[in-house]
């Protein structure tokens, strides 16, 4: 398909044609269209969930999660770049490791920013002062120790119940715990989890990745069709479209070796921008490009022109 | 009368592109199909989807959780989305088949193509930037995606002005850009003759 072989438009016999009111009409139907499926089928709109909402639908949950990032086992403490360094973590495709290259650029300490930060903060009540200073005076293997074994006897109790908690050396971790549950059932933990010391800010990153540390919110998802074993990434709230233009990025991720890879992202999305780039060179790609001679396709297009041609 | 720089300017675009070619009122007689037809639509429904989310932008992001008319604009601005998508991928696949690359198009092609992947990231943005469940939930599961490819360390999805700003501003304005360059192409080059055609007279 050499352009040499491509006739000029232009020397070819024309008819009228009314490029104005055809772009009228074809407005006039996408207004219509729109207001009336906008009037029929509104937009969903779920309330997102808050530190709050989470603390009082979900405690132990919440208790569970908070544990998790002081013993610095949770998703958060472990993920790396570009939250914090974590030896050897980051994803990578083949040898090559994006995600560290780009470095820690937003620092994120879980333990420190999620739960001991705001806890100093707070109007601090005498054994919150006590279980502090317990904390901190402690060795990080002691710290870990206690956390570590906290984490344990709440797996075990009825329903994650804190209150159901086998007795144990946990220190200072039940008072700092059951502190911030308080805290954050109250709302203020909310706040606190924003960019400290600034009145404007537009950062969510830690409270949303305190989120996402627990399970609260991925069932949630789940009960909205959203995760990623359920296609979620081209769903959304309720019975809508959602992004349907994303079917490819998701079917990648259901599959294997991705569905188990742990480079999954970093893999499909490499995938994803050599396609993209496929798709803007397809006029330069031998084979791909020569697809539409093959096919019929453009014989029902141009079905006049081959027609009165014979 | 001295040559000036926007003397030089005029002329080569009108040399390029004389009004009769810009807004013609005649094309040729291979032009007749349905599928001419979704390019047309995929630009009106680019307007509406620009115009609802100008309302939007004018009542700031807060406004249509607390109102029903902003809801209604913002119901408006999803579905206009979900249009201009639909009939988007119908004139790339159309345009596909056709080999619209073909007689010095290429660039016509490419620059459709990029504003489609741009499309995309407006449309993930504009996810992110609802300020409900949804953004939650596609920002958590996002950022793994970015991060693991290093790009998530300076587009943070978390960050729900800078996505406000992509959303309303910079994405916006590369799909307005594009598209103009897109539709001022298409009518320097013209409509692609069909695939075979020889120009009547040639004997080829």
């Amino acid at each position: 398909m050499k352009s040499a072989q491509v006739p000029e438009s232009d020397a070819f016999p024309t008819r009228r044609y009314d490029l104005v009111k055809e772009f009228t009409i074809a407005l006039a139907v996408t207004v219509l269209l729109s207001a009336g499926l906008a009037g029929l089928f509104s937009s969903p709109n779920v309330p997102p969930t808050t530190l709050a909402s989470w603390s009082t639908a979900a405690p132990n949950d919440f208790t569970a999660t908070a544990v998790a990032e002081l013993a610095g086992t949770s998703t958060s403490a472990q993920y790396g770049p570009p939250y914090n360094h974590v030896p050897g973590a980051g994803q990578k495709i083949g040898p090559l490791g994006l995600q560290r290259a780009a470095g820690v650029r937003i620092p994120v300490d879980p333990a420190e920013d999620f739960v001991l930060r705001p806890l100093r903060q707070a109007p601090e009540q005498p054994e919150v002062t006590a279980a502090l200073a317990q904390w901190n005076a402690a060795s990080a293997d002691q710290q870990q120790s206690w956390s570590s074994a906290y984490a344990d006897a709440l797996n075990k109790a009825p329903d994650g119940d804190p209150a159901k908690a086998a007795p144990g050396d946990y220190g200072p971790v039940p008072v700092l715990t059951a502190r911030l549950l308080t805290l954050a059932r109250a709302g203020s933990l909310d706040g606190q989890l924003l960019s400290p010391g600034r009145f404007y800010q537009t950062a969510y990153t830690k409270p949303m990745l305190f989120l996402a540390d627990g399970l609260y919110l991925s069932d949630r998802a789940t009960e909205q069709h959203l995760t990623g074993a359920q296609w979620g990434m081209m769903n959304e709230t309720g019975n809508y479209p959602g992004q349907a233009w994303l079917w490819l990025s998701t079917f990648w991720y259901q599959i294997d070796p991705f569905k188990s890879s742990k480079n999954a992202d970093a893999e499909i999305w490499a995938i994803m921008a050599v396609l993209s780039l496929a798709l803007i060179l397809v006029p330069f790609i031998p084979g791909i490009r020569s697809v539409p001679r093959w096919t019929r396709v453009h014989r029902l297009v141009w079905r006049d022109y081959y027609r009165t041609r014979r | 009368m001295t040559s000036s720089w926007t003397g030089a300017v005029r002329r080569y675009a009108l040399r390029r592109l004389p009004s009769e070619k810009l807004i013609p009122e005649t094309q040729p007689v291979y032009m007749a199909s349905w599928i001419y037809v979704f390019g047309v639509l995929t630009v009106s429904a680019l307007v509406v989807v620009l115009v609802s989310g100008g309302v939007l932008a004018l009542m700031g992001p807060g406004w249509w959780h607390v109102s029903g008319v902003g809801r209604y604009v913002n119901s408006v601005h999803l579905w206009s989305v979900q249009l201009f998508m639909a009939v988007m991928v119908i004139h790339l696949w159309g345009k596909f088949f056709m080999a619209a690359w073909r007689g010095r198009r290429v660039l016509t092609w490419m620059t459709g193509a990029v504003a489609f992947l741009v499309s995309l990231a407006t449309a993930f943005t504009g996810y992110l930037v609802q300020q409900n469940f949804d953004s939650q939930w596609i920002s958590g599961q996002a950022k793994d995606a970015l991060n693991a490819t290093g790009i998530g360390a300076w587009f943070n999805v978390f960050d729900f002005g800078q996505m406000l700003m992509w959303h309303v501003l910079l994405l916006p304005l590369a799909i307005g850009l594009l598209s103009v360059w897109h539709i001022l192409l298409v009518r320097v080059r013209g409509i692609v003759p069909p695939i075979g055609a020889t120009a009547p007279g040639d004997g080829r």
